[in-house]
C-alpha cells in the first residue's frame, strides 16, 4: 500500500530536460512567447464571437455549418417555433459561449418534443427558456448578453461517428502563422459526457501532419489503445481528404490574422469538412495525443526567412516538413528548414 | 505581435531590485533598523544623583549634561526631583540641567537619568564651535615658568604633532622616575592640572574632560579627568593616566566644555554620584525614539498616526501574499478558484488565526453552496444571483457568530472578519465548477486555492515578514521586480513535469 502510494508519488515524474529533449511546449511558454507574441487581442472578439467567425471565414471561403437564424432579441423567441417548423436537426449555440457550453443538439423529432442525440427529449418550452438564458449571457464569456446562433445539424460521417459516444468527433489543428503544425481527432465519451473537450475525458488521437493518418491516443494525458466505450482501435483511423482540412485551417489564418490559434473542423457526410470554431488559446495536450512536442515545429516555421503567401504553399511546406516522415530519417529538423525556403521559393 | 527586445526590461527589473536592497541597507547602516524583528540593543541607564544642604533660599541647581558623547546616543533624558522646576538649557555648546524652586532647606536628593546608546561613530561632532579654538592664557611664576619650559622644549624636540607632544608630556608625567622639572610641576597641582597648564603655555589649545567608566550594576560612582587637544581639526582625547589617545571603550564622556560639572546656589555640600545600570531593549524601540527625537524618520511609517500605521501593517504584507500566488502558479502550478482570492483569504486569516478561520470559512462555503443549488433551479440573472449569494453569505456569518456565541465559542465571531463579496463569489464559482467540471474539479480547486492560502497566511503572518514590510517598504521594490521577472518566466511548471511524464516513452 505504502509502496504503491510511493510509485504514484515519485515514479510518475520527468525531468525538465527530458521535456526540452521532446520539444514539449509548456503552459507559460505558450501563454509568453506564443499567444502574447503572435496573437494580436484586437483580433480576439472575432473568435471569441461564433456568428463573427462563420461570416468572415466565409469570405475566405472556409465553410462551416449552415446558418439558420440568430435569435437576437427576447421577443423573437416566441416565433421560434415557427422558425424550426420545417427543421428535423439542428444546433443552438450560443455565439460567445466557450468550451461547449450551452450547446444544444437536436437530432430529430418525436411528435411535439425534440430528441437530443442522448435519445432523451426536450419539449418546445425547455428549448424556449434555454434561448432565453443564452440571450441573457448565462454561457457566454463574463457574463455579457450574447446572441443564440441556430445552425444545421452536422451528419458526421458515418466512419468517424462509430469511434465516438455519442458526440460528435472534431478535428483540431494547431495553425502557426497560417502553417497547419499539429493535429489530432477528439473523440468525446461517457466521461467527457459527449463533449469533445480533452480536459473533461475525451479521448485524444493524435494525426500524422502528412497522412491524417492516426498515431497515438490518449485520454486525460495517458496513453490508451481502444475507445473506452466503443473499444474501437484506435491506430487505424485515417482522415480523409486530409490536404483540404489542412488548407482550411490555413486559410484561418488570413481571415482573423491570429499566429498562433486552433481551428477546430467536423467531417460531414454531406458537406465534407466544416469549421466549427476557432480557439486562440488552444491547449497543450494535443502534444501528448501526437507523442511529440510542438517546439521544434514551432522553431522551424520561426526559422523561415520567407514566409509563404498561399495556404496551398503553407501546407505543402508544413506536409513535406514537420509529418513524423521526416523525422524517421533521423535528420535534424533545423538542417532541412535552412534550406527550404529557397527551395520552395515562388 | 510586438516583439521588443527584452533587455531594457531586465535592466529597468534589476536596477528596481537593486534599488531596493540598497534602499535597505541605507536604512539598515545609517538608521540602525535591524534585519530581524526582536534584536536587542544595550542600552547604559546612567543616574547621576546630587545631594545638598539647602538654606531655606531660592535654589538653583545647574548640572552639566552630556552632550554630543563621543560613542553614545542619547536616548532619553529626565530628571526626578518633587517640587522644583526642571529645564534644559543650551547655551554655546554648554548644555545643562537646571533645576529651580523657591524656597528648599534641609538635604535635598535631585536626579538625573540618562539612557546612552554605544553607537559605531567615534568621535562625535562638537556644536558651537565654529571657529578653531584658542589656547587658554596660562600665567606661570617661576620657578615653574622655567620647569615648564625646560619639559615643554625636552618634549617638543620628541614630537612632531599636538598630539604627539601631549603624548610625550603623558608619558613624562608618568614616568616611575620623575627628573627634578616634573617633580616641582607636580608638587602642587595635580597631573591633570599640570597637563592643562603645560598644554596651553605650548599654545596647544588643551581642556579637562570629564567621563564615567561604564559598568553594569555600579554605583556612587564618581567622575574621572580626561585630557582633550584640538588637533587643528577636532578634540582628541587622552587618559592622562595611561597616555592612551582616543575615549577609552565603554566610557562616556559626561562633560566635555569649560563650564562647570555642578553649580548649586542657595545650598551647600553638595555631592554628585553616579550609579550605572546595563539594559537591553528592542533594537527597534531604539532607532523609533531617535526618529522620533531628531525628525530623522521622515520616510518611515512610524511618523503616521497610529490608527493608520496598522492599516498599512496589512496593507504591505499584500505584495507577499501576491508573490506566493504567482510562485504557486507560474512555477508551481497549482490551480486556484479565483486569482487573488487565497490572498484575501490569508487576510482574513492573519485576523482569525488558521484553525478557526479555516473552520469557518469551509462552514460558510458549504452552508452557501447548500443554498446555492437551490437558487440555481430559480434560472435567475448573474448579478442578481450572486447578490443574493452576498446577502445569504451575511446571513450564515450573522447565523454562525450567534450559535458560536451562545455555544461559548467566541472564535465563531471571527468570521466576520472575512470579505463577504469575496465569499459569495467563492460560492458561486465553486459551485458553477461543480456543476460543469464535476466534484473532482471542485476538490483539485478548492484545495489548491486553500492550500495556497494557508501558504500565503505562513509567510504574511511570519514576524519576519510583517517585521521587513513594515521596516523596510523599499524591499516592495524588490518583491515587485521578482513578481515581474516571473511573468517572464516561461519554463515548465512543476505540475508539467507530471502531467507530460508519458512523453517518456517517446523519447
Amino acid at each position: 500500500m505504502i509502496n504503491k502510494l510511493k510509485q504514484r508519488l515519485f515514479n510518475d515524474w520527468i525531468k525538465p530536460s527530458q521535456l526540452k529533449q521532446a520539444g514539449i511546449l509548456n503552459m507559460n511558454k505558450r501563454n509568453v512567447d506564443y499567444i502574447a507574441r503572435y496573437n494580436d487581442r484586437s483580433a480576439y472578439p472575432l473568435v471569441d464571437n461564433k456568428l463573427k467567425t462563420k461570416l468572415v471565414l466565409k469570405e475566405y471561403e472556409v465553410s462551416s455549418p449552415k446558418l439558420l437564424e440568430v435569435i437576437t432579441e427576447q421577443h423573437e423567441i416566441t416565433g421560434f417555433r415557427e422558425l424550426v417548423q420545417k427543421l428535423d436537426g439542428f444546433a443552438i449555440k450560443p455565439a460567445k459561449g466557450s468550451g461547449g457550453k450551452g450547446i444544444l443538439v437536436i437530432t430529430g423529432r418525436d411528435g411535439d418534443a425534440f430528441v437530443k442525440p442522448s435519445g432523451s427529449k426536450v419539449d418546445l418550452a425547455d428549448i424556449q427558456r434555454h434561448l432565453s438564458n443564452i440571450l441573457a449571457g448565462l454561457y457566454s464569456l463574463g457574463g455579457s448578453p450574447d446572441v443564440a446562433v441556430v445552425e444545421s445539424l452536422v451528419r458526421c460521417e458515418p466512419m468517424l461517428a462509430n469511434y465516438s459516444y455519442q458526440g460528435v468527433p472534431d478535428i483540431r489543428i494547431v495553425a502557426f502563422k497560417g502553417y497547419p503544425v499539429m493535429a489530432m481527432l477528439r473523440l468525446s465519451t461517457q466521461a467527457s459526457d459527449g463533449k469533445a473537450n480533452l480536459h473533461q475525458g475525451a479521448v485524444g488521437v493524435g494525426l500524422d501532419i502528412c497522412t491524417g493518418q492516426a498515431l497515438h491516443a490518449v485520454q486525460f494525458d495517458r496513453s490508451i489503445e481502444h475507445h473506452p466505450d466503443t473499444g474501437q482501435p484506435l491506430n487505424a483511423i485515417k482522415i480523409d481528404d486530409w490536404h483540404k482540412l489542412l488548407v482550411m485551417a490555413s486559410r484561418c489564418f488570413e481571415a482573423t490574422n491570429l499566429g498562433y490559434m486552433g481551428v477546430d473542423i467536423v467531417i460531414d457526410e454531406e458537406h465534407g469538412p466544416l469549421l466549427l470554431e476557432l480557439n486562440a488559446r488552444p491547449g497543450l495536450a494535443i502534444q501528448m495525443a501526437n507523442g511529440t512536442g510542438l517546439l521544434p515545429r514551432l522553431h522551424a516555421v520561426e526559422a523561415l526567412r520567407r514566409p509563404h503567401f498561399t495556404a496551398e504553399e503553407r501546407v505543402a511546406w508544413s506536409m513535406a516538413q514537420l509529418g513524423t516522415a521526416d523525422k524517421q530519417t533521423d535528420q535534424p529538423e533545423a538542417k532541412t528548414e535552412l534550406t527550404e525556403p529557397v527551395a520552395l521559393g515562388v | 505581435m510586438s516583439r521588443h527586445s527584452k533587455t531594457p526590461f531586465y535592466i529597468a527589473t534589476l536596477m528596481l531590485i537593486f534599488l531596493g536592497i540598497a534602499l535597505a541597507v541605507l536604512r539598515n547602516q545609517s538608521m540602525g533598523v535591524p534585519w530581524l524583528p526582536g534584536v536587542q540593543q544595550p542600552v547604559w541607564l546612567v543616574d547621576a544623583r546630587i545631594d545638598f544642604q539647602a538654606w531655606g533660599d531660592p535654589v538653583t541647581v545647574s548640572l552639566n549634561v552630556p552632550d554630543n558623547a563621543p560613542g553614545f546616543a542619547t536616548l532619553s533624558e529626565q530628571a526626578a526631583s518633587p517640587g522644583y522646576g526642571f529645564a534644559i538649557t543650551n547655551n554655546k555648546g554648554d548644555r545643562r540641567a537646571e533645576w529651580t524652586i523657591r524656597e528648599a532647606e534641609g538635604p535635598q536628593t535631585l536626579y538625573f537619568k540618562t539612557r546612552m546608546i554605544p553607537t559605531s561613530a567615534t568621535e562625535a561632532a562638537e556644536t558651537g564651535t565654529d571657529a578653531a579654538p584658542l589656547p587658554t592664557q596660562i600665567f606661570l611664576e617661576e620657578p615653574r615658568a622655567t620647569a615648564a619650559l625646560t619639559l615643554i622644549e625636552q618634549a617638543g624636540s620628541r614630537s612632531s604633532s599636538p598630539t604627539s607632544l601631549a603624548r610625550e608630556l603623558i608619558s613624562q608625567l608618568n614616568s616611575p622616575k620623575p627628573d627634578q622639572n616634573t617633580q616641582l610641576l607636580l608638587s602642587d597641582a595635580s597631573k591633570i592640572d599640570t597637563l592643562y597648564q603645560l598644554l596651553n603655555y605650548a599654545n596647544t589649545p588643551a581642556r579637562i574632560a570629564e567621563g564615567l567608566v561604564l559598568e553594569d550594576a555600579r554605583r556612587a560612582q564618581s567622575l574621572q579627568p580626561y585630557l582633550q587637544i584640538f588637533d587643528g581639526e577636532s578634540w582628541v582625547t587622552f587618559n592622562p593616566r595611561t597616555g592612551e589617545q582616543g575615549v577609552p571603550e565603554n566610557t562616556l564622556l559626561w562633560r566635555q566644555q569649560s563650564g562647570s560639572l555642578l553649580d548649586v546656589v542657595g545650598g551647600s555640600d553638595s555631592q554628585i554620584h553616579f550609579s550605572i545600570l546595563r539594559q537591553t531593549i528592542p533594537a527597534l524601540q531604539v532607532v523609533r525614539a531617535e526618529a522620533d527625537a531628531n525628525n530623522l524618520g521622515a520616510l518611515s511609517l512610524y511618523q503616521l498616526p497610529v490608527e493608520q500605521q496598522s492599516m498599512f501593517r496589512m496593507l504591505l504584507l499584500l505584495p507577499f501574499g501576491a508573490l506566493v500566488v504567482c510562485l504557486m502558479r507560474i512555477i508551481v502550478g497549482i490551480k486556484t478558484s479565483g486569482t487573488f482570492m487565497p490572498v484575501l483569504i490569508a487576510v482574513a486569516f492573519v485576523q482569525t488565526s488558521l484553525l478557526p478561520g479555516l473552520a469557518a470559512f469551509i462552514s460558510v462555503v458549504t452552508l452557501g453552496l447548500l443554498m446555492r443549488g437551490y437558487l440555481s433551479s430559480l434560472n435567475l440573472l448573474l448579478v442578481s444571483r450572486i447578490s443574493t449569494l452576498i446577502v445569504l453569505v451575511i446571513f450564515i456569518t450573522v447565523g454562525i457568530s450567534v450559535i458560536g456565541y451562545q455555544m461559548g465559542f467566541a472564535t465563531g465571531m471571527t468570521v466576520t472578519f472575512f470579505p463577504m463579496i469575496i465569499l459569495a463569489w467563492t460560492i458561486e464559482r465553486v459551485s458553477i465548477l461543480w456543476e460543469e467540471e464535476g466534484a473532482h474539479e471542485v476538490l483539485v480547486q478548492g484545495g489548491g486555492s486553500l492550500l495556497v492560502a494557508v501558504i500565503a497566511y505562513l509567510v504574511m503572518s511570519s514576524p519576519l515578514a510583517e517585521h521587513l514590510s513594515f521596516n523596510f517598504p523599499e524591499l516592495h521594490l524588490v518583491v515587485l521586480g521578482a513578481i515581474l521577472l516571473l511573468g517572464q518566466y516561461t519554463g515548465y511548471k512543476l505540475t508539467e513535469l507530471r502531467r507530460f511524464s508519458p512523453v517518456r516513452k517517446y523519447l
